[in-house]
């Protein structure tokens, strides 16, 4: 193994330069360090200028998605060891606008998480003193995986179809519909498919599944378009057929 | 400069601060309420909780049960009133959640499911697998989406508090996006920054967590409370400090040294059993725990790897069956960051520091004595965790004391008149202070990552799990020479969009004025308690320090140590026993 490593870093200073630009770092490699650790070895020792989001550094934060050679990443759980000898590109996510070097604007999936309305929606609310809603094991396994998102961006990043049309809400977005859809305490479906259904988006995922991919939580977003799809579209034929109430 | 304002401003995303807003938007649906914080609230630090959330839920628990385990588990520094409020809220608390729906695991009826922890003579803690903390944080935040009276200052980094006319009146932040500093004016503030893990070298907790909150506070003249307690958290991963839950030990696992043999037997821990029993071996207190290890590494029976000594816990005969479905993340987490399978593998594990115990000083309404500053949370200190907080007491506390300082914060806010006018001069000094000490400044030869690295030396030696006179005292001097050289500090990044550098040095800042008071209060505190263990006085002192300390920041910089009784309702100090 080589004692250093190679590192290529997306720079964009918007007061200095119009474009972004690369820089290319040598780091120690070290067969424990992620490539945060390196991005880090380079703020505190190199280049104090370079910036990047990140937290926890165990992977559930959700901060440090970033492009590594390519492909969207927590750099927080991606191994330099991965890529050695080769030299290693990091690179701001794909889709958003870039405000300073590998730091990205996420306004606009804040705005659409909340379109989504990602909580729990029922006709009746009971008072907490009257104790739980029940809900076995097996309610809780149907939307359990839709609710392991992390919001780390990487499927925006990876989705070809964010990248056509930044309208689309997105395969984050609607798992987490579903994971309140699929819930037996919510009652929001029905409000939350009209919310979808005026966005022409989801019927234009293709199904190539790219966002799934590169799910670094296995949450399976395009399975959650695809049931969505189904619900919608069943929805829209009964409501040809039964024009007074689809329910 | 940018002036704006609300009712009640919440400093920090967390569940604690998500808690208050919530319930300043529920008990004063008037009031305008901000969330500002430096990172947006999903990434703040409750998100890496994992073992699970303690309220009396079954029928064979009780309050007093809940009670006596903490008080006992906090050796008896808890305030007895903040803790029977404590217990006595926390089942309501969680079941909101519940409604709210957070994924809690479930009974084969459909009801909440319990397992045990350590220190606890019950099963009462709730948990969402081992991700109960990412579930509890993602619930709050979605939940406040559809509080539209909740406005949000995502990525602002706070700087001072402005004090005017005696009374906490907002704070000066900078808008990370653009580097712009603003004032955003309040009549009441709500501090819920977690703590300070980032002090000490080898930490769980995320590079977020620099004791904002509690600089902010004690720089504005309220004191800090027990800063000398500082958990270990007894099975932390070697080099990345990367906790595993208690919940791995509350399902079955074992602690073993070198020879594979449960230590823990040989500290008045009880004895081995296969299964787990409450308050014995493995379902000891934490700091109990950490203690142990390094009296086990004394004896020369623990192992040593490239990250130092460490011990083994062994899950291996849980099976892969209640692994994969009671702690997914210990797995995950093992396999990707040690490369180890726990299912066939012992985990490598020592004490890592994971919790600060003391923080700002609240009564039980969350009230500091400075007007109109609230705290909840890791950043504040009730107190219910006295010289050692219990696990999964935490993510509890930040539900009951956040709702408590939201709906008292709310009250105080609706009864002031506006701000005052002198606070527009504070924030123009504020942003003057900023650019001309870290983006204009001439000359400075000092580079954060080494200031920081000696603050991490200095605080490791002498305000570890043991401590001794000599050693603290030699880290004050080093301390107060480290802030001296703080000054001498210089950026290489001088722009304004998304500075991270000048946030850094910011959050050095602060925490070298709380391991200040931490060093202090460790100092001045002569007897062993809890988390806090001298050497030097080996014995706890119920007639001299029965007492919280309290650290104030004096006029020359260090800080001044004073004491207050605690209180006790019912429950009289007793010995600590566990393992009979």
């Amino acid at each position: 193994m080589p004692s250093t490593v190679a590192l290529t870093v997306a720079r964009y200073r918007p007061e200095r330069e119009s474009e972004p630009t690369f820089q290319t770092y040598e780091i120690p490699f070290r067969k424990d360090w992620v490539v945060l650790d390196a991005l880090n070895h380079v703020k505190d020792e190199l280049d104090g200028s370079l910036s990047f989001r990140w937290s926890c550094r165990m992977g559930v934060c959700g901060s440090c998605g970033m492009k590594v050679n390519g492909t969207p990443k927590l750099t927080c759980a991606t191994f330099l060891s991965d890529y050695v000898p080769a030299p290693i590109r990091v690179e701001p996510l794909d889709y958003f606008p870039v405000v300073r070097d590998l730091v990205v604007d996420l306004t606009d999936f804040m705005r659409k998480l909340k379109q989504v309305k990602p909580w729990i929606i029922r006709t009746e609310e009971k008072p907490p003193a009257e104790g739980e809603y029940l809900q076995t094991p097996d309610q809780l396994d149907t939307y359990k995986q839709f609710s392991m998102c992390i919001n780390c961006m990487l499927c925006y990043s990876a989705c070809p179809i964010y990248g056509l049309e930044p309208s689309f809400i997105g395969p984050a977005a609607i798992a987490l519909a579903q994971r309140y859809n699929m819930d037996s305490r919510d009652e929001g479906a029905a409000e939350r498919l009209k919310i979808l259904s005026e966005h022409d988006g989801i019927w234009q995922c293709t199904f190539v599944g790219e966002c799934t991919k590169v799910c670094p939580k296995h949450v399976d977003p395009a399975g959650a378009i695809q049931q969505y799809k189904l619900t919608g579209a069943t929805r829209w034929v009964k409501s040809l057929l039964l024009p007074w109430g689809t329910r | 400069m940018d002036l704006s304002s609300c009712d009640v401003l919440v400093v920090g995303g967390g569940g604690a601060g998500l808690r208050a807003a919530i319930a300043v938007a529920e008990t004063h649906p008037r009031l305008r309420v901000a969330v500002i914080s430096k990172v947006y609230p999903m990434r703040s630090h409750t998100v890496s909780a994992e073992g699970g959330a303690a309220a009396v839920i079954k029928a064979e628990d009780s309050l007093d049960e809940h009670a006596y385990d903490t008080i006992s588990g906090g050796d008896w520094l808890c305030d007895q009133d903040a803790v029977e409020a404590f217990v006595r809220e926390a089942p309501e608390e969680m079941l909101r959640l519940e409604h709210w729906g957070c994924p809690w695991n479930r009974e084969r009826d459909g009801h909440i499911a319990v397992r045990p922890f350590g220190g606890m003579k019950v099963e009462r803690t709730w948990f969402a697998a081992d991700k109960t903390g990412f579930h509890l944080l993602h619930t709050l935040f979605q939940t406040t989406l559809k509080y539209d009276a909740i406005q949000r200052y995502d990525e602002f980094f706070v700087t001072k508090l402005l004090v005017g006319e005696g009374r906490c009146q907002g704070v000066v932040a900078i808008e990370l996006s653009t580097g712009q500093v603003r004032a955003i004016t309040a009549n009441a503030v709500i501090l819920c920054t977690g703590g300070c893990g980032k002090i000490f070298p080898f930490t769980t907790n995320a590079s977020i967590k620099n004791g904002d909150g509690m600089a902010l506070a004690y720089r504005a003249g309220a004191p800090l409370k027990d800063m000398e307690f500082v958990q270990y958290h007894p099975t932390g991963l070697p080099f990345t400090g990367i906790l595993i839950t208690e919940a791995a030990r509350s399902e079955g696992g074992w602690l073993l040294n070198k020879d594979g043999y449960r230590y823990l037997q040989d500290y008045e821990l009880g004895t081995p059993t296969p299964k787990p029993v409450f308050r014995s071996m493995e379902l000891g207190p934490r700091d109990r725990l950490s203690q142990c290890f390094v009296k086990e590494q004394e004896k020369g029976r623990t192992l040593e790897g490239p990250y130092g000594h460490y011990v083994h816990l062994d899950i291996r005969h849980l099976g892969e069956k209640l692994i994969d479905k009671k702690l997914p993340f210990v797995r995950e987490l093992c396999l990707k960051y040690v490369g180890i399978d726990p299912v066939k593998e012992m985990i490598p594990v020592r004490p890592v520091v994971h919790y600060m115990m003391g923080g700002i000083h609240t009564d039980i309404h969350g009230a500091t004595p400075l007007k109109g500053l609230y705290a909840a949370g890791e950043a504040a200190c009730v107190s219910i965790n006295g010289a050692n907080r219990l696990g999964s007491n935490s993510l509890t506390e930040i539900l009951v004391f956040g709702a408590r300082a939201g709906k008292a914060a709310a009250a105080f806010a609706a009864e002031q008149a506006g701000a005052s006018p002198s606070l527009v001069a504070q924030a123009h000094d504020e942003q003057r202070r900023i650019e001309e000490r870290f983006l204009r400044k001439s000359g400075g030869k000092e580079r954060i990552a080494t200031l920081r690295a000696e603050m991490h030396q200095i605080m490791e030696e002498s305000a570890g799990i043991y401590r001794t006179e000599t050693v603290l005292k030699e880290a004050a001097g080093k301390l107060k020479r480290l802030q001296e050289r703080f000054q001498d500090l210089s950026l290489d990044d001088r722009s304004y969009t998304f500075n991270t550098e000048l946030t850094a040095a910011l959050e050095l800042s602060y925490m070298l004025d709380v391991a200040q008071t931490i060093v202090h209060s460790a100092l001045e505190r002569r007897e062993s308690r809890g988390s806090h263990q001298r050497t030097d006085y080996p014995q706890r002192d119920d007639e001299r320090f029965l007492a919280h300390s309290l650290a104030y920041r004096a006029e020359e910089g260090s800080p001044r140590i004073a004491y207050r009784p605690v209180t006790i309702t019912r429950w009289p100090p007793g010995k600590r026993v566990y393992g009979r």
